[in-house]
């Protein structure tokens, strides 16, 4: 809001970096081979910026300035700088990157190798692996802890949560987790980790201490058969009140709370959700819609899906930042 | 490390030192594939790949995954190949296997042979999970605690095609089948999908199988002149039902009938639980694993082996055991899901062992759709609209007790 305040000279001063100055949200087009970028106050399309085969996973750095894709089918992760929106650089990711997390300082990426049963390790500054990880069968969510210490990566026909210990780069414990499990959200605090299980149609709750799962939380959607309840993405707010669950085919977003785990709502967004992510300031929530090409915006507060935004064809991943 | 020591120590009940848990041997789990050796067939196309390892493969790659998988837990997977030579008794090599101590069995083998070792199996408690045999006797008839079947049954290929023409409006099928008692039986599948989803057969025809090379120079110019006349006195029709599992004469229906009429069945539109098309649900990671792995595309034979080691990895993961009973109860259970590339979890039908499995429909090239169609509902689960219910079979192998 203050941006809007300043004046005339701040903004001509301003344009040549506008990117840097607005929220933005970021959505990789698996099947558009592009990336969207949508303006966060006019919730426009502002651009769409071609990148490599199979976008998938996204992720910024902590200033902002890049964003890392895996660009799964070139078997690399790309760098598009979001002032310039060109790719400036590119990362070894191993064969078939397909979600991607940073270590705390942005310095180190994780990256799931799905064909490949590895977690690689890429230092961005030398732009070299620095190590492989060999995990369980078709790797896919990843989550860093906050305090850097702790890497989970989940793997779908493992079906295990790895916790990986980032000083040694060697998994100290495996925690079982229903059916195909897709993504790793860990809370603010480093408590808990939520672990979606697509096939299976929970999340876990993992006591990120104690290595278990401590609540299974399942989803019953009216007038939804049972077998199209699939959770893939999952984001809690920083104070660990809410915890939002995409459930694909399902179509809609749980709303948990996340105190009790129980399921507080149900939001109709659009078709096949698979991703979200907050914006930095958690009034919005975002939700990738891979069928019907579209991305939701949901009101936090409120519960509320505000609008959907049509993107490229199939989106994935989705990142903002202010 | 205090984690490690933590787990353990809850593991062992806090009561032995963490050091000697970590000591304890590992938990062997020794599967067998166990088939029959057979003529490998030549394809009637060209294109096709001739199969000499179909199902093995497959066995070979759920192997991998189960101890990928297992080296987190310490749990040793072992898969012993028995491949009984053509014509020889496949009870005698059974029983051997059995006297070696081997209980859990993903058994490639067409029916009687199959029909032949169950009752070996459950004199011996064994498990076996079938990844061949598509006959339907073996789900309404001949059941056997001992035996799940992972491979579909041919109604439930039939009922995923006919729901799929329901949906299309396509209600007029002309059926032609092979002299093959397997086409006659595939025959009888479609019949009876006709009649569940209120399609009309409009006219039946035999093709007798002469024999013959399957190679020649110039095939066409016989096949040219002879399908439109084969097909030319039959009634006004929607698509043409090929039953041909030998694989004889359905691949020449395209483009030959005397009507213009897509084909569907043994050629055209196909039924399959598995396809190297299909690329949905993850599928492509398996077919590139696969492919990495074996060197050639995945078959049908290939994906049924690999789900069947799955599913006994999955029941050894879950429950930690290697007992045949134990492993054999978990996957009766309803905590038994079973994640394999279709979109929504696999389970076995209690009455008659069945696999639950949504059924592609392929072209050579593409994925055309996946059955169940959502029209198609059932209080139990919509996979259960394909193939034999509950009360069209007479098996009641798991009757639920009584309150």
């Amino acid at each position: 809001m203050t941006k809007r305040a300043l004046p005339v000279a701040a903004m001509a001063l301003l344009l040549a970096g506008a990117a840097a100055e607005a929220r933005e949200i970021y959505v990789s087009n698996e099947k558009g081979n592009s990336i969207t970028i949508i303006d966060g106050a006019s919730l426009e399309v502002s651009a769409t910026v071609p990148v490599g085969n199979r976008p998938r996973g996204i992720a910024l750095s902590p200033d902002g300035r890049h964003l890392y894709i895996c660009a799964s089918d070139d078997d690399i992760i790309q760098v598009l700088d979001t002032q310039s929106r060109k790719i400036v650089a590119q990362l070894p990711s191993g064969p078939d990157p397909e979600l991607l997390d940073l270590s705390p300082d942005g310095s180190l990426i994780y990256v799931a190798n799905e064909d490949d049963n590895m977690v690689t390790v890429v230092d961005v500054a030398s732009r070299n692996v620095v190590a492989e990880i060999p995990v369980g069968v078709e790797p896919e969510g990843m989550g860093v802890s906050h305090d850097g210490r702790w890497v989970v990566n989940t793997s779908e026909t493992t079906n295990m949560a790895h916790f990986i210990d980032s000083e040694s780069l060697e998994i100290t414990d495996n925690v079982l987790v229903d059916q195909r499990p897709r993504f790793a959200e860990w809370t603010s605090d480093d408590a808990e980790v939520w672990v979606s299980a697509e096939i299976g149609g929970t999340v876990s709750v993992i006591d990120a201490a104690a290595r278990g799962v401590t609540h299974k939380i399942a989803f019953s959607v009216q007038g939804v058969p049972r077998e199209a309840v699939q959770p893939v993405g999952v984001r809690v707010t920083r104070d660990r009140s809410l915890a939002f669950v995409a459930l694909g085919p399902a179509n809609r977003v749980a709303v948990v709370d996340a105190q009790t785990y129980e399921v507080l709502d149900y939001l109709l967004v659009g078709q096949r959700v698979w991703q979200l992510a907050f914006s930095p300031d958690e009034a919005f929530i975002y939700s990738t819609n891979g069928v019907s090409n579209d991305i939701s915006v949901i009101d936090v507060e409120a519960r509320k899906v505000l609008r959907s935004i049509g993107v490229g064809r199939f989106p994935w991943g989705v990142a903002v930042r202010d | 490390m205090w984690r490690l020591v933590l787990q353990g120590a809850l593991l062992a009940m806090a009561l032995v030192p963490a050091t000697l848990v970590a000591q304890t041997a590992p938990l062997e789990i020794p599967l067998t594939f166990f088939a029959t050796g057979t003529q490998p067939r030549l394809p009637l196309s060209l294109a096709e790949p001739v199969l000499e390892d179909e199902g093995l493969q497959g066995a070979r790659l759920g192997l991998e995954d189960n101890r990928t998988t297992g080296r987190f837990l310490k749990h040793d997977y072992r898969l012993s190949e028995r491949v009984v030579p053509r014509g020889a008794d496949p009870r005698a090599a059974f029983a051997e296997a059995l006297e070696t101590g081997e209980r859990l069995f993903v058994a490639h083998l067409p029916a009687d042979a199959l029909l032949a070792v169950a009752p070996l199996a459950e004199e011996a408690g064994a498990v076996i999970l079938s990844t061949r045999a598509e006959d339907d006797r073996l789900r309404t008839e001949q059941c056997s605690t001992a035996v799940f079947h992972v491979a579909p049954s041919r109604a439930m290929k039939a009922d995923a095609l006919a729901q799929y023409l329901l949906w299309k409006r396509w209600r007029s099928w002309l059926l032609v089948y092979g002299s093959h008692p397997a086409d006659a039986l595939l025959a009888e599948a479609y019949r009876r999908a006709a009649t569940r989803y209120g399609a009309k057969i409009v006219a039946e025809k035999v093709f007798e199988d002469t024999g013959g090379a399957r190679r020649t120079d110039s095939g066409h110019v016989q096949v040219q002149r002879q399908l439109p006349v084969f097909t030319q006195d039959a009634p006004e029709h929607d698509i043409v039902l090929a039953a041909d599992e030998s694989d004889v004469f359905a691949e020449y229906l395209p483009y030959n009938g005397w009507l213009p009429r897509p084909v569907a069945g043994s050629a055209g539109l196909v039924p399959s639980a598995w396809s190297r098309v299909h690329e949905q649900w993850g599928g492509t990671q398996l077919q590139r694993r696969f492919e990495a792995f074996a060197g050639r595309p995945m078959a049908e034979g290939d994906y049924n082996a690999w789900t069947a080691v799955r599913a006994f990895g999955e029941a050894v993961t879950r429950t930690g055991s290697a007992d045949p009973a134990e492993l054999r109860a978990y996957l009766l259970s309803d905590a038994f899901q079973l994640g394999a590339f279709k979109g929504q979890a696999l389970s076995f039908r209690s009455w008659n062992q069945q696999m639950r499995q949504p059924i592609l429909l392929v072209t050579p090239r593409m994925l055309v759709s996946v059955s169940p169609q959502d029209q198609f509902l059932h209080r139990r689960t919509p996979l259960d609209t394909l193939g034999h219910d509950e009360p069209e079979s007479r098996c009641r192998l798991n009757p639920e007790e009584a309150p």
